[in-house]
């Protein structure tokens, strides 16, 4: 650790080797086959053998019985095993990051010099439903018993409020899908590449009021990885100037949280505490500039969790981009558009990816990555040197990595 | 004629008084602090050390933070009518708790029928049935309705 002027505390950077990813889509196959194909691709981009691998770092699946649960040893047994150490993590959408959370840990403390993250998902049809079995002390079981609430019943919540507390409009919405379809057009990775205009968009089957068919991710499969080292296995490998990792954040929310989250039943109370003055979600974010030692200011390019095409405009807000309320006038003024002043989304996001879950963090990295090599062909973002990704899932979990040049 | 049982959807989460209903949670008796769905173990305000807590009824009053609705049947385990009824849902403010509270909407109350400040009271309602058992749950209607 060192003090950086100004007095934020840096932790250490490691250098990207390699990125890679199995493009996205609803093949139902074994999750192990698209975490390979990812991982032999990040590899082949770092230039590197598989048996040079110290660490294999997985983040897991649960929809996929015992191996998606030990996904590391899964991936890694595949690929036939090494004598790497191994580990798997899950932490809901943020399982990708939470996986390189270790990488770079066990990397800043000299354990391994090189580490594989990898991620992969095979996701049932529809709406996402609990994992089987009566279990009526689970409040991920509850909430579907007793009432009925899905993950974009909570998506449309926050999309209502937007709409009533900011005058957000149905148009609003459906503008960032338009945006996200185009950005993600020319994407070979991206599951869903079509044109869409505003009124398919607003013409799509409403599914929870005001969210639209054509505005809440699908699920997905697909698989992710990146290859993670110290900066002076980089400069071994002859990587003189690599994209590095400046942060990685995976903090919890602070009691009483306010805000109504999957899969709970209700907020925390703030009958007897103070609301914390930061928020969960732009907590995630302010977490990672501080570890960075930068600000919104600094984003050249950004890769938000956008479960539903309103949830994109929350994150604007949630990363620093703008003040609250004043989303809309970013996306209308084309700010976040590539070619704006600071592009969300030139993957084209979980709009034209859909979501698979573990492999989600470690994709948005991904492309991140490409944007900063000047490689994302079809939806480069120019001159990027400095990139956030930003994301939230259940029971408390969230995640916000920062890359940069 | 039978008597059909009547069972809560969950154990202690809500009183089954049909004149009087209520959300049942807990106060730890050291900081005040409330919870629902009940805790029991100990407090998880982080600045309490409080073991003790006590149940008390939640308001039956509330106001609005947002809503939604279901278009599609939720999967299992929700148990959905067929043909499938599309219901509403809502998060509802309770001001001497300062919580929000999710609960579906009695039948007829649409999304059209509410905005954010909608004051609502909370109902016992069927959550489903069949010939033997009617299984409650708690359900918001506006006041007023």
């Amino acid at each position: 650790m060192e003090v950086e002027a100004g007095g934020r505390m840096s932790v250490g950077e490691v250098a990207v080797l390699g990125v890679g990813m199995h493009p996205w889509g609803k093949w139902g196959r074994n999750f192990v086959e698209y975490g390979v194909h990812a991982a032999q691709a990040a590899l082949a981009d770092a230039g590197l053998r598989w048996t040079d691998v110290q660490l294999v770092s997985g983040a897991d699946t649960i929809r996929n019985g015992y191996p998606g649960f030990v996904a590391g040893a899964s991936i890694a047994s595949a690929l036939g095993f090494s004598g790497a150490r191994v580990s798997s993590a899950y932490a809901a959408c943020a399982s990708g990051a939470t996986a390189m959370d270790v990488a770079r840990a066990q990397i800043l403390a000299g354990i391994v010099d090189v580490a594989l993250v990898v991620g992969a998902d095979t996701t049932p049809k529809g709406f996402f439903a609990p994992v089987g079995g009566d279990r009526p002390d689970d409040p991920d079981w509850l909430r579907f018993r007793v009432l009925g609430a899905t993950n974009p019943a909570y998506f449309a919540l926050y999309a209502r409020r937007r709409m009533d507390v900011f005058g957000a409009t149905d148009a609003d919405f459906a503008k960032v899908k338009v945006k996200n379809a185009q950005h993600g057009l020319h994407n070979p990775n991206a599951r869903y590449r079509k044109e869409v205009t505003e009124e398919e968009v607003l013409g799509s089957p409403m599914v929870a009021d005001p969210l639209r068919l054509l505005e809440i991710c699908a699920t997905s499969d697909g698989g992710a990885a990146v290859v993670l080292a110290s900066m002076d296995y980089a400069r071994r490998h002859g990587m003189t100037d690599p994209v590095r990792v400046a942060a990685i954040s995976t903090v919890t929310p602070r009691f009483p949280n306010t805000v109504i989250e999957m899969p709970n039943f209700a907020t925390d109370s703030a009958v007897a505490t103070a609301v914390p003055p930061v928020a969960f979600r732009d907590s995630i974010a302010a977490a990672a500039y501080e570890q960075a030692g930068v600000g919104p200011d600094d984003v050249d390019v950004a890769e938000v969790y956008d479960l539903s095409s309103a949830l994109e405009l929350d994150w604007y807000e949630n990363i620093g981009l703008c003040k609250e309320g004043e989303a809309e006038r970013l996306l209308h003024d084309g700010d976040t558009t590539i070619g704006g002043r600071v592009p969300v989304n030139p993957s084209g996001g979980l709009s034209c990816f859909g979501e698979a879950i573990p492999a989600q963090a470690i994709a948005q990295v991904c492309e991140l990555v490409w944007q900063l090599q000047g490689r994302a062909e079809g939806r480069q973002v120019e001159g990027a040197r400095l990139g956030i990704t930003a994301n939230q899932g259940l029971f408390g979990h969230g995640s916000s990595v920062i890359v940069k040049r | 004629m039978t008597t059909r049982t009547r069972v809560p959807a969950v154990e202690g989460w809500f009183t089954l008084d049909d004149d009087d209903p209520a959300l049942l949670g807990t106060r730890c008796t050291t900081c005040g602090t409330v919870f629902f769905p009940r805790e029991e173990r100990s407090c998880r305000n982080p600045e309490c050390d409080g073991t003790e807590l006590e149940e008390v009824r939640l308001s039956r009053r509330g106001t609005v933070w947002s809503y939604t609705n279901a278009c599609y049947a939720p999967p299992p385990p929700y148990v959905a009518p067929d043909p499938f009824e599309p219901f509403t849902l809502a998060a509802v403010e309770l001001a001497d708790e300062q919580l929000v509270v999710l609960g579906q909407l009695v039948d007829g109350v649409g999304v059209e029928h509410l905005s954010v400040g909608t004051e609502v009271e909370l109902v016992l309602d069927t959550l489903f049935e069949d010939d033997e058992k009617e299984t409650l749950v708690w359900k918001w209607k506006p006041v007023g309705a």
